[in-house]
């Protein structure tokens, strides 16, 4: 494996994907992306020097419409997958003192 | 004949004809789905009361005459990451256990109109990343041609489902080969529509510049038929494309006089087993009689799709699961200590895996440092790999070759080498990649009685070509049986 996973860069990406690993999912996942970014290293066999990256495949131009609601009130049948509500809002945890 | 066993195409005939009702073909499936759902696993849910509903409503206006579409009537599996409204939504994840959405998908919307019976929703690789659909919390499904062996993925409930007759046809998403290979494994057709032809509203994200919703069935007829409902242009999708030639049945022709079809030697070479290959070359020979022109070439680039797709499809499968916090809807851990916790905990404890592993590494080639090395080169690829379609699409109408390197693997043999899994993907990625239209049609099978599948790809747009080519080889080789 020519990509070597440290300890530091694995914490910062559970930090960015918001994910909580156990030790031994770390050393998983250390392995596993290693191994991915070993593979994925061959793109830089070729040459893209000169090329656009591409994102969209055909020439699409921004979408825009008016700001308009369509749609009803929808909140009680929303907010009835929340796992947690009150006084129709969703309940997070307290975020300051 | 038994209804379960008609194409789509001959029940909703038989039930203008008065020969049989909405009601009788949806009890007729619901009750196969009874005696054969326990030996599969096709379905995470099942909607028999709803699907009854329907039935009667849409019988009355068949009666009345409103609906006379080749769908009136007909029953139809939903694939599980497509959102319908007031029926569970699952992902086949753990994270969604009890997600039941708002509303309903454009595209199941567009069924509905055409008198559709939505029966419920079909097993899948968790947030359809696998080629199996073993990574899905519900348990795995199993090949109706051999229970030892996997239906495909990520589509596999909806493949199976078609298969053992649980429905009389299916939806299904492709993010790089998700239709096409489960249709492949398990027996039927299978198509993944140009990109924007089919609304993706509604459809819960993987990767949403490669993502499109297209049809399962049981023969090239319905495939054109379902496509032909399915495609519309929709303001709530912004990638959605305004087509004015989605009449696809009219392409239901058997004639291939003189069309080009070319065969890439990359898509024959090492890691093709040889009954697939023997397999594809004689569907070849058979459009060759028919008239097409047909030539091998070399595609270039091949090996470059699976990298590229990989960081293309992780970095927005990253993003698009960010939405999974606990808060909104679907699971929500039990003890926790403040909000970021909350959030991790809730989606450590949620996603299986694989997706795990895939959101892992898109955050990685989004993040300062490594975007331009990792996500940004797999763009210029992107651009690459399309040039090269282009470049063979100004030779050829359609390329030809196979759908899939082997047959369905045995269960359980898939997923503890990611990688080798992805190899598996080799032909059918870089078509989502390019944004073409691709089509999985049976031709065949292995020593072991395993279905083998015929890949049809086409230019942007070109979904006529394809199914009047893979029209024409169904009839040809029906005629033989």
């Amino acid at each position: 494996m020519t990509n070597i996973i440290s300890d530091e860069t694995i914490e910062y990406v559970g930090i960015l994907a918001k994910l909580e690993l156990s030790a031994e999912e770390k050393e998983q996942a250390k392995s596993d992306m290693g191994r991915m970014l070993d593979y994925i290293d061959k793109l830089g066999e070729l040459d893209t020097a000169d090329v656009e990256p591409m994102s969209h495949v055909f020439p699409v131009e921004n979408v825009f419409r008016e700001d308009v609601v369509t749609n009803g009130d929808e909140r009680e049948r929303l907010l009835s997958n929340a796992p947690q509500e009150k006084d129709g809002m969703f309940v997070v945890p307290k975020t300051f003192e | 004949m038994n209804i379960v066993d008609m194409t789509a195409t001959q029940l909703s005939a038989a039930i203008r004809a008065g020969e049989t009702t909405a009601v009788d073909a949806a009890e007729a499936v619901l009750a196969q789905i009874k005696k054969e759902d326990k030996n599969y696993n096709c379905y995470v849910t099942v909607d028999a009361e709803g699907a009854l509903a329907q039935a009667k409503e849409v019988q009355a206006k068949i009666e009345a005459g409103e609906l006379t579409g080749p769908l009136a009537g007909v029953p139809v599996a939903v694939k599980d990451n497509i959102c319908t409204e007031g029926l569970l939504t699952t992902c086949s994840s753990k994270i969604l256990h009890n997600f039941v959405p708002t509303y309903t998908a454009e595209a199941v919307k567009n069924l509905q109109k055409a008198g559709a019976v939505i029966l419920g929703k079909t097993n899948m690789d968790e947030f359809a990343m696998g080629s199996t659909t073993e990574t899905s919390a519900y348990g795995p499904t199993k090949n109706p041609r051999n229970t030892d062996h996997v239906p495909g993925g990520s589509s596999g409930g909806s493949a199976a489902a078609v298969a053992a007759g649980e429905c009389i046809y299916a939806i299904g998403s492709d993010t790089g080969g998700s239709i096409r290979q489960p249709a492949s494994y398990c027996g039927v057709v299978g198509m993944k529509p140009t990109y924007g032809t089919v609304s993706r509203y509604g459809l819960i994200a993987y990767g949403s510049s490669l993502d499109q919703i297209g049809p399962l069935t049981k023969d090239v007829r319905d495939c054109a038929a379902v496509l032909e409902a399915l495609s519309s242009h929709d303001a709530k999708d912004s990638t959605s494309v305004s087509r004015e030639d989605t009449d696809f049945t009219a392409a239901l022709v058997e004639d291939v006089k003189g069309l080009r079809i070319g065969i890439p030697n990359d898509y024959l070479g090492e890691g093709l087993d040889d009954e697939v290959r023997t397999a594809v070359l004689q569907a070849a020979a058979v459009l060759e009689k028919k008239g097409a022109v047909v030539e091998r070439f070399d595609l270039s680039l091949v090996e470059y799709a699976i990298p590229a797709y990989y960081t293309i499809a992780a970095a927005e499968a990253s993003s698009n699961l960010e939405r999974f916090d606990g808060i909104k809807y679907g699971y929500r851990t039990k003890e926790y200590a403040g909000l970021h916790n909350m959030y991790k905990k809730s989606r450590s404890e949620g996603f299986g895996e694989e997706v795990k592993r895939r959101i892992m590494l898109g955050s990685f080639v989004l993040s300062s440092g490594y975007y331009d090395a990792y996500y940004l080169k797999a763009l210029k690829v992107k651009a690459l790999i399309k040039k090269a379609f282009d470049d063979a699409f100004a030779k050829y109408d359609l390329i030809l070759g196979p759908v899939a390197p082997t047959t369905a693997p045995k269960l359980g043999e898939s997923l503890a080498d990611p990688i080798q899994m992805y190899l598996g993907d080799i032909y059918t990625i870089a078509v989502n990649l390019a944004g073409l239209p691709g089509i999985s049609v049976p031709c065949g099978q292995d020593s072991k009685g395993l279905p083998i599948g015929l890949q049809l790809i086409g230019d942007c747009f070109q979904e006529k070509k394809l199914l009047r080519a893979a029209y024409t080889y169904q009839q040809e080789v029906s005629r033989h049986e």
